[in-house]
């Protein structure tokens, strides 16, 4: 089991934090959200040319880096931390999909990226669904790609993620697997952690530098037991939630039999705790925080709306119960 | 040999020798003899003391072979209680900050289990705010002469040894008057009180030093820079109580996940979903203790940071004696077996106050880890004959 990061992880971190702290810091995030697209397609093809995430995952033979879920659970991480609009995940979701067990005919496209890819995650709601170049349908264990069709774009919680109604045309068949499907959800589940996880570094990072700033009652409210307790009830969170990340991911790659149960527990387990965290964040910034300027919101309704992505959480935690038999 | 490796070998020691029963509680006279032999075969299996310098005893291996072999340890049952105060705190503190002759003379014994250690911090007046302690050592011409009193001292009726913390100066303020000590528990004017605890039986004790007698060579550190060597003995107990060294096991433990499953009807999908809840908790705290193992062995130490996995060890263990009695209903409170529910949950709020409290866990993070302002202080700069300590009326 591999819960500590490499050397080359580590690299692979900061190269990615520090690209987007310089590319995408929050305030292009809201010019970018609120663009007729919803994202900057120059960061995009900036973090797909330069940095090649967009290849990520996708093996060496079809144009990507070959590399494994620990590296992308890392840049979601990241990219969750920096809020990052558009289809980064998305993307990741259709590719993980893809290169567990579709037909690889559109992986090189989508490592060059020039295809973005989403998947309808229940029926027919997809995260950028209305950006999208092709559409991942599953139904059961069948999966078809979907070019063209009617898109219709839904109103979000989250500012920062678009969401939209995909009409179900016909499409071409590229994978076909019960067994694999299983995989491939668990893989979700442990991709939308990694991202939570980011979520919940983020929001506590942004309210541990304020308690260190704004003053009451002639003092800093860091210095307030009523806050520091609850700061550090938060940072018992994110301890156990990077700890829970790190093993799924380790599971995803060297250990299948395990992934199952850390796929489920990072679900049921991250994606409470980064809600939490948001939403302890956006309170303990006072009236400010529930101001549309300031972007604890952002967080609180980012850590919402994927702690519900894949489902209500309670279905996590049914998960769960199966899995130990209980 | 690689960490997977060492730990299957630990099990497949463990598991055929480790079925001694243990009583964690007062262990009583045969009860030590026993610990001590278990000690001394654990001792000879090369599984005491892992982490510990080779010279003195230890097996010269790291922390993470030292937490992978307490974590295989959870699922059996040691009876190693009477020497968790030696193994997780004293004997750490002598390895980093002990003269010489005090590693020779006492590191082997310990881990051999020959001899037991109490650590003697806690007064009266003094428990989250041990630095206010009013026990006094005066030195004389061929070592000191310590009076006062102790207190929640565990494991001291049984103990040979202890490591104390004594006020040395009065006129300074008061993390700048203390020094630390090796005392013998055997020693003329050492008095030894069990207190009967919550639970019933005494797992601490008071403790009274009239006129106490102790070598200049007892002498831990430096003169009046116990307050350092307290905090290494505090980060080694933090560290210890999390990753489970030095403790018993969870085997027998009635109220863990693995436990509860067998006992309560999962049928009822409001129990299956508490049970859930446990599994996750129990889970998540694992896994941050093994990744704390694995930073270790990398060589980043954990320092503060294990602040947050004890603080995490005491909410589960009180989280879980109360889901455990409260899914088996009135049975848990009135009995006529031999009422495990109800001793666990009379033991669970022993972790959220020893080694420092809940609150106090809370502080050294948010101070520490998060490095966020801290309190206003009116304590640190007054010398301490003028502090106002204890309880006041
Ligand atoms: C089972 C058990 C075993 C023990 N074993 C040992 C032992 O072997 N050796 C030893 O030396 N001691 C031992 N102790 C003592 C233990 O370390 C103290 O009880 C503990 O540190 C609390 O000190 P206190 O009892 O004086 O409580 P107090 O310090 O009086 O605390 C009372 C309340 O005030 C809160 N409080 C105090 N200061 C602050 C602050 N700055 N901020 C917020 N809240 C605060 C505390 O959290 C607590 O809720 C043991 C205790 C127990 C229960």
């Amino acid at each position: 089991m591999n819960l500590v990061l490499t050397e080359e992880q580590r690299e692979l971190r900061d190269t990615v934090r520090s690209f987007l702290v310089a590319a995408s810091p929050l305030p292009d995030v809201r010019r970018a959200a609120e663009s007729e697209s919803g994202y900057d397609p120059a960061v995009y093809r900036r973090l797909n040319g330069e940095l090649g995430l967009a290849g990520l995952i996708v093996p060496q033979e079809y144009g990507g880096a070959g590399a494994g879920y620990a590296e992308l659970a890392i840049v979601l991480e990241e990219t969750g931390a920096a809020l990052l609009p558009g289809p980064f995940l998305a993307t990741a979701l259709a590719t993980i999909l893809l290169t567990e067990l579709g037909d690889k005919e559109l992986l090189p496209d989508i490592a060059a990226g020039t295809t973005v890819a989403t998947v309808a995650l229940d029926g027919d709601r997809a995260l950028n669904g209305a950006e999208a170049d092709v559409v991942l349908m599953v139904d059961g264990a069948r999966v078809r790609a979907v070019r063209g069709g009617g898109r219709t774009p839904l109103t979000t919680l989250d500012p920062t993620r678009r969401q939209a109604r995909v009409e179900s045309v016909a499409g071409e068949a590229v994978a076909s697997s019960e067994a694999g499907m299983e995989r491939v959800r668990d893989l979700f589940a442990v991709a939308v952690a990694a991202e939570q996880l980011g979520v919940l570094r983020a929001s506590l990072d942004a309210i541990v530098a304020y308690s260190r700033i704004r003053v009451a009652f002639g003092r800093l409210i860091g210095s307030y037991q009523g806050v520091k307790h609850k700061l550090a009830d938060m940072h018992c969170k994110l301890e156990q939630a990077e700890s829970i990340v790190r093993n799924a991911a380790w599971a995803a790659d060297e250990a299948p039999g395990e992934l199952p149960l850390a796929a489920a527990l990072a679900q049921a387990y991250v994606g409470r705790a980064c809600f939490e965290v948001a939403r302890d964040s956006l309170l303990l910034h006072g009236g400010i925080g529930f101001t549309w300027e300031h972007d604890a919101h952002l967080y609180y309704k980012r850590a919402k709306s994927d702690e519900v992505l894949l489902g209500p959480p309670r279905i996590h935690r049914a998960r769960l119960a199966d899995l130990l038999e209980l | 040999m690689d960490l997977e490796e060492y730990r299957r070998r630990a099990r497949s020691w463990l598991e055929a020798n480790a079925r001694r029963s243990r009583d964690e509680d007062d262990p009583g006279a045969d009860g030590v003899a026993a610990a001590k032999a278990f000690m001394a075969d654990l001792y000879d299996a090369g599984y005491s003391g892992i982490s510990w310098p080779a010279e003195w005893g230890g097996q010269g291996l790291s922390q993470a072979e030292e937490r992978a072999f307490a974590e295989e340890a959870k699922d059996f049952t040691l009876p190693t209680y009477v020497f968790s105060i030696g193994l997780g705190m004293c004997g750490p503190t002598l390895v980093d900050l002990g003269t010489p002759g005090q590693k020779a003379r006492h590191l082997r014994p310990l881990l051999r289990g020959e001899e037991i250690w109490c650590q003697l911090f806690s007064e009266p007046g003094a428990g989250s705010d041990v630095a206010a302690l009013q026990t006094r050592a005066t030195e004389t011409e061929d070592g000191w002469v310590v009076s006062g009193q102790k207190v929640w001292t565990s494991v001291a009726q049984h103990a040979d040894w202890g490591l104390l913390l004594t006020r040395t100066d009065v006129d300074v303020p008061k993390h700048k008057g203390l020094s630390m000590f090796v005392v013998d528990m055997h020693a003329p004017g050492v008095t030894v009180r069990p207190l009967r605890d919550m639970t019933g039986r005494a797992h601490f004790n008071e403790i009274f030093f009239d006129d106490v007698h102790i070598p200049a060579e007892n002498l831990v550190g430096r003169v009046n820079d116990g307050w350092n060597c307290a905090v290494t003995t505090l980060l080694h107990e933090r560290l210890s109580i999390s990753s489970g060294v030095g403790m018993g096991g969870q085997k027998d433990n009635p109220v863990a996940f693995e436990a509860l499953r067998h006992t309560v009807d999962t049928g009822d999908h409001l129990v299956r979903d508490q049970l859930v809840e446990l599994y996750i908790r129990s889970r998540a705290l694992a896994l941050f203790n093994q990744r704390l193992a694995q930073e270790t062995k990398a060589g980043m130490f954990p320092g503060a940071r294990g602040s947050a996995a004890k603080l995490l060890l005491a909410e589960l263990s009180m989280f879980q004696a109360d889901l455990a009695t409260s899914l088996a209903g009135p049975e848990a409170v009135a009995y006529e077996d031999d009422g495990r529910l109800a001793g666990s949950i009379s033991l669970a709020p022993a972790l959220s106050l020893g080694g420092g409290t809940n609150e106090i866990m809370r502080n050294i993070i948010g101070d520490r880890v998060l490095n966020l302002p801290p309190e206003p202080r009116v304590d640190k700069t007054v010398p301490f004959k003028d502090l106002k300590t204890g309880t006041r009326q």
